[in-house]
């Protein structure tokens, strides 16, 4: 069903979410590539290729060049790329109307560095996917994320990222630029300070958006859980984790260590705890994707437990009331403010399973030694990395 | 031969407007409602019975009619309008009184559909984005209404395994918004005055009241059992419901919320049912795919059935609520009926 691409924006908001709303099946001719390759490509704002595009407009708040498709700059050039490759596709022969290049079918475009292919989508109507002139006045995507937020957030964050924590990415290029993969991390510190630091990280760095999937918990509490979602937060429910990895090709961030992480004590740091059941094993067989580990060092020191209230926790409703280093020190303001730790984040090598996918049910005895291997794997990492550590505060 | 088509509550938007769309369909040779009041719609050739839904009439209604379909729109899900005694009476009793009728030895009936509502998968913090049609409910059931729906789906599902010669369809709607409907949100939208809970921002679905007929006629044309979710595409954050909508969110404190709200409705400010408390906190978003696949296209999407219901609004807050230009006179309706001295199918 073909999409009527013609009409000019209304609002200089407009071609952001024109693109987030071509979320289909796109047929897309790829001059690099002698045939059509049918490939899925997610909304703009989530598409693992358009981000980097689109993060760019919307960090400058919707950006002069909004209105002029044709004389963008390549913003990509003189972006932070860290550690990282540069993800210089040229971007100059888009309109705004023009869905992003999609994931998989610009694979020659990919490093070349060479022309963008002028993708002509065909877009086949699917049952979520909202119309173009879809009444829509904020980009609140069907995850309760949205860009501007996120934006927002980033700006807020960064300065923590740079200056506070002094994030430092190893492997960073393991991460691909395209396509979904289930990152999984080692969870730690009362208020865990990983998971913004990875979402960060890598939105900053590869442009491209991370869901972090967190216990439903966090929806029970007002205001807190809706900034939350708005800031790219998920409830980690197997369907939504299928429907973003499988479905969106995104990238999705678990912990599999659950509350078990960040709630144990400073006397447990970096023992990572039971990785639940598996289950996130399992998710990534069904959705094919692969597992990519992230061990982080530094969060664990970066609000310590020092004891927990059980009692309390109990009768207020919460997982853990954990009584920190940080709130000792600085009393109520501790709740809020991290000690200045160092963090690293070491990339490891991304985990293919040789399974079928899509399947309702896998080998438990499969997924539960997979499950080991990558909670060893990580524990190694994680050794390997504070053996090189010389100081928590510089790393 | 064409189609004998019963449709339960004509007098209600479902049941009216669904018979409306079936006149016009000349594969429907006969087309009977029932209902407790008079139908609100002008309708050309359905026939009304003002009954309520006993068995014993029921019986010999499917038995006289020799209906092939029956459409149950007669399912209140509207938990503002009706006590929650009457609510289990019309929806669990009803239902069951029609499906006993329904599936009587002997009967002609081969499609039954019934309207459901999404209220059935609830609303909890534990909550997938989408549910799919299969996906167990989470909340804990706490509305009669959503208990309501519970059983009646579950003597439906019976009734499907009884009688496999006949096609079972169940629609389950999200929230209804249109110019003719009236539900809790469509009453808080038009006093422009929409409660909220504070710190909550759910994501909700909407379907507009055309695609609600159109669906309920897709699939009685069609023939299509299963059990089926109707919504607009795509979500939307409560918040913007209230900005598309043109009304003032009314923040209720997270705690203790019924208590706050009900001085509220007690006066008529809001309507704030026990099955909108749980929405307007964790929201609901239900994936369509099963019915789009099955041939259905929407006309509105979520947001687009919130602009669609604003504009309706607007008109009416300009020219005033609009006259019901058509009142059912049971002496007329008959005459132009049944007399002799009616010349029929000259200008349909």
């Amino acid at each position: 069903m073909g999409r009527v691409t013609a009409d000019p924006p209304k609002t200089s908001k407009a071609p952001s979410r024109r693109a987030r709303a071509i979320e289909a099946d796109v047929v897309t001719e790829d001059p690099g590539a002698s045939s059509p390759r049918t490939t899925r490509t997610a909304s703009a704002s989530r598409s693992p290729a358009a981000a980097p595009e689109v993060l760019a407009d919307d960090r400058t708040g919707g950006g002069p060049d909004d209105d002029d498709p044709t004389g963008r700059a390549p913003a990509d050039a003189d972006r932070p790329t860290g550690s990282t490759r540069s993800t210089g596709s040229p971007r100059s022969t888009r309109t705004p109307e023009q869905p992003a290049p999609t994931p998989g079918a610009s694979p020659p475009g990919r490093g070349t560095n060479g022309a963008a292919p002028s993708t002509l989508p065909v877009a086949v109507t699917r049952p979520d996917e909202v119309p173009a002139d879809d009444p829509r006045r904020s980009d609140v995507d069907e995850w309760g994320r949205s860009e501007h937020m996120r934006s927002i957030v980033r700006r807020l964050y960064d300065p923590m990222y740079k200056h506070w924590f002094r994030v430092e990415w190893e492997g960073l290029e393991k991460i691909p630029m395209s396509g979904g993969a289930l990152l999984v991390a080692n969870h730690a510190g009362a208020i865990p300070s990983d998971a913004p630091a990875i979402m960060h990280g890598i939105e900053e760095e590869l442009g491209r958006p991370v869901y972090g999937m967190a216990d439903y918990f966090f929806r029970t509490i007002p205001l807190v859980g809706t900034m939350w979602s708005r800031a790219g937060g998920v409830p980690a429910h197997p369907d939504n984790a299928y429907r973003l990895l499988h479905e969106q090709q995104q990238l999705a961030l678990v912990f599999p260590e659950g509350t078990k992480g960040p709630s144990k004590t400073y006397a447990d740091r970096y023992r990572l705890r039971r990785f639940g059941r598996g289950g996130f094993v399992e998710i990534a067989m069904r959705a094919g994707v692969p597992v990519i580990p992230l061990a982080v060092v530094g969060a664990e020191e970066s609000m310590p437990i020092l004891f927990r209230l059980n009692g309390l926790a109990k009768v207020i409703g919460v997982p853990y009331f954990p009584v920190t280093a940080n709130s000792l020190l600085m009393g109520p303001l501790g709740t809020l403010v991290y000690f200045p730790v160092k963090i690293k984040i070491r990339v490891l090598d991304p985990i293919h399973f040789d399974v079928d996918e899509g399947l309702d049910r896998y080998s438990k005895s499969r997924i539960m030694d997979e499950a080991e291997r990558i909670r060893g794997q990580l524990q190694d990492a994680l050794h390997d990395m504070l053996r090189e550590r010389r100081s928590v505060w510089f790393g | 031969m064409g189609r004998r088509v019963l449709i339960t509550g004509l007098d209600t938007f479902w049941g009216g407007r669904m018979a409306q769309a079936l006149e016009n369909d000349p594969g429907v040779e006969m087309i009977m409602g029932m209902g407790t009041r008079e139908p609100k719609v002008p309708l050309e050739r359905t026939e009304f019975v003002r009954a309520d839904q006993t068995y014993s009439i029921l019986n010999r209604i499917v038995r006289a009619t020799q209906v092939d379909t029956i459409v149950h729109t007669f399912l209140e899900t509207n938990s503002v309008q009706v006590s929650s005694r009457l609510l289990h009476e019309i929806n669990v009793i009803g239902t069951l009184n029609l499906l006993a009728a329904a599936g009587a030895p002997g009967t002609p009936v081969r499609q039954v559909v019934v309207k459901s509502s999404t209220h059935i998968y609830g609303s909890s913090e534990k909550d997938p984005a989408w549910f799919r049609e299969g996906t167990r409910r989470n909340a804990s059931v706490r509305t009669q209404l959503e208990r309501s729906l519970i059983e009646v789906e579950a003597l439906v599902r019976d009734f499907a395994d009884d009688n496999p010669h006949v096609v079972v369809t169940v629609l389950r709607f999200a929230n209804v918004l249109g110019s003719d409907i009236v539900t809790p949100i469509s009453f808080d939208l038009r006093r422009r005055l929409l409660p909220c809970i504070a710190g909550y921002d759910p994501l909700v679905q909407f379907v507009e009241e055309d695609d609600v007929v159109r669906s309920l006629e897709h699939v009685t044309r069609l023939r299509i059992p299963g059990i089926f979710n109707v919504a607009g595409a795509g979500k939307l954050p409560w918040s913007e419901v209230a900005s598309i909508g043109g009304a003032h969110l009314l923040p209720l404190p997270p705690f203790n919320t019924r208590a706050f709200a009900r001085p509220l409705t007690r006066v008529g400010l809001i309507q704030f049912p026990a099955e909108i408390d749980s929405l307007v906190r964790y929201g609901r978003g239900v994936d369509t795919t099963r019915l789009i696949e099955s041939g259905f296209t929407y006309r509105y999407s979520s947001a687009g059935a919130v602009e669609s219901f604003a504009r309706a609004n607007n008109l009416r807050r300009a020219v005033g609520a609009h006259e019901p230009g058509y009142r059912y006179e049971q002496d007329v309706e008959q005459f132009f009926r049944h007399s002799p001295a009616v010349v029929r199918g000259i200008d349909g």
